[in-house]
């Protein structure tokens, strides 16, 4: 019965007022056990306040190879950018 | 260090090579890397990059989780409970260390099935230095201050490594190390300032960890087939060679300041290199620890190999928790 526990990746909120951030993984067999061990791992130090542990295999990635087709649009709009507009210098608060 | 190529000698003349590989992809590869762009896991990899970096990162791994071994004998004989509690904390970093970099290594398609039983029977390397056994409480010391010490020179500089996963345990691995060389040397400070048998413990224990520490940083580079490319690839950052003279540079003033006393007569400042130089090291030595006659080889794995057959009704139980609230939860 030596079956390899599931991987978890691990999310830590620093402290109160910032998003959690992914900090790595642990194997753990259950959700319970993947927030222990997680707290273990990765927060000897006081580096967080809150943990949040997903299933590795629940997690849906992008394709690097579909990168340009996602991400490349935007680059030329870049009237999406307030530099984008010249305003006259003595015009102010803008 | 940990990252070096251990292998036997007889395996020393077969570098990793780069042949059929698609060209293209290859080339936009090797641009990405040079211009310190960051590797991640669903990036296409050359093939021998991607080997490279498993037995790389696992035999990292592996020096972490043995490295706790020669520590944790000590543990319950701590001359006072600050020591204690501090050791056990650095160990626990240690075990810790070996979990980021598991981690790391599972995202190239290896598991951690599969890294822990080449460990256990004995295809993969580990940190010879783990090898060698600790005698009184000042080994305790010069470990931290020079196993340590020589880890953090090693891994700097890996904080920059190409693979993304890699270098982000590194950091964090670096945050965690330079309590563990502070408390050695705070350890090697109180004995060498204590009576005269303290402070020849100090000295013993300097004069037996010396020379395996240099060890630690591998083979001269022009033993070492793999170096070119690795660094090429931003695997590594640096050679070994140049690696261990910047820590015999950092090294001796901090063993003068607590007036101990190197162990090497061809030890001399070279005022031109602005560097020391210093004497031989005994490589025969060396190889004969990577091919497993370190004076504790055989303890130190039956050690591991136990700690995980005893384990096993642990990892058991927590699947048939696992099982059991799962199926409790479906019935709801
Ligand atoms: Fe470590
Ligand atoms: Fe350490």
């Amino acid at each position: 019965m030596s079956k390899e526990w599931p991987l978890w990746e691990v999310f830590v909120r620093a402290k109160n007022g910032l998003s959690h951030r992914h900090v790595g993984s642990v194997h753990a067999a259950d959700d319970r056990m993947a927030i222990e061990a997680a707290r273990d791992t990765y927060t000897r130090r006081m580096e967080g306040v809150s943990l949040w542990v997903v299933r590795s295999a629940d997690i849906v990635a992008s394709d690097p190879g579909e990168g340009a087709a996602l991400f490349e649009p935007a680059a030329d709009k870049v009237y999406r950018h307030p530099t984008f507009y010249s305003i006259p210098e003595h015009v102010k608060n803008i | 260090m940990y990252t070096t190529e251990l292998k036997d000698k007889n395996q020393k003349s077969a570098p990793v090579t780069t042949v059929a590989e698609d060209p293209a992809k290859l080339a936009a590869f090797e641009a990405r890397v040079a211009a310190d762009d960051f590797i991640e896991p669903k990036d296409w990899m050359p093939e021998a990059y991607r080997k490279t970096l498993v037995r790389q990162i696992s035999q990292h791994a592996h020096s972490e989780v043995v490295g706790m071994l020669p520590e944790g004998n000590w543990i319950t004989r701590a001359p006072s409970l600050r020591r204690k509690a501090v050791l056990l904390a650095k160990v626990q970093d240690e075990g810790g260390h070996g979990l980021y970099l598991y981690a790391a290594a599972e995202t190239l398609g290896t598991s951690r099935d599969e890294m822990i039983e080449a460990l256990h029977t004995g295809r993969a390397k580990y940190s010879t230095i783990f090898n060698y056994p600790t005698l009184t409480w000042a080994d305790i010391g010069a470990i931290g201050w020079l196993v340590d010490g020589a880890a953090i020179m090693n891994q700097v500089p890996l904080q920059r490594t190409s693979y993304g996963p890699y270098a982000r345990a590194m950091v964090r691995i670096c945050k965690e190390e330079s309590f563990h060389q502070r408390q050695g040397y705070e350890i090697m400070m109180a004995l060498a300032g204590g009576s005269p048998e303290q402070k020849r413990m100090a000295q013993n224990a300097l004069d037996r960890w010396w020379w395996p520490s240099l060890m630690m940083f591998g083979p001269p580079d022009e033993n070492s087939p793999n170096t070119a490319q690795s660094v090429r690839w931003r695997i590594k950052r640096e050679t070994n060679d140049e690696i261990r003279q910047r820590f015999v540079d950092v090294t001796v003033p901090q063993a003068e300041a607590i007036g101990l006393k190197v162990p090497d007569p061809a030890l001399t400042w070279n005022e031109a290199r602005g560097s020391y130089d210093f004497g031989p090291i005994d490589w025969e030595e060396f190889y004969a620890v990577v091919r497993g006659e370190g004076l504790v080889a055989k303890e130190r794995m039956k050690a591991r190999v136990e700690a995980w057959e005893k384990g096993a009704w642990v990892r058991e139980a927590a699947n048939a928790h696992a099982a059991k609230r799962a199926h409790r939860a479906a019935a709801e």
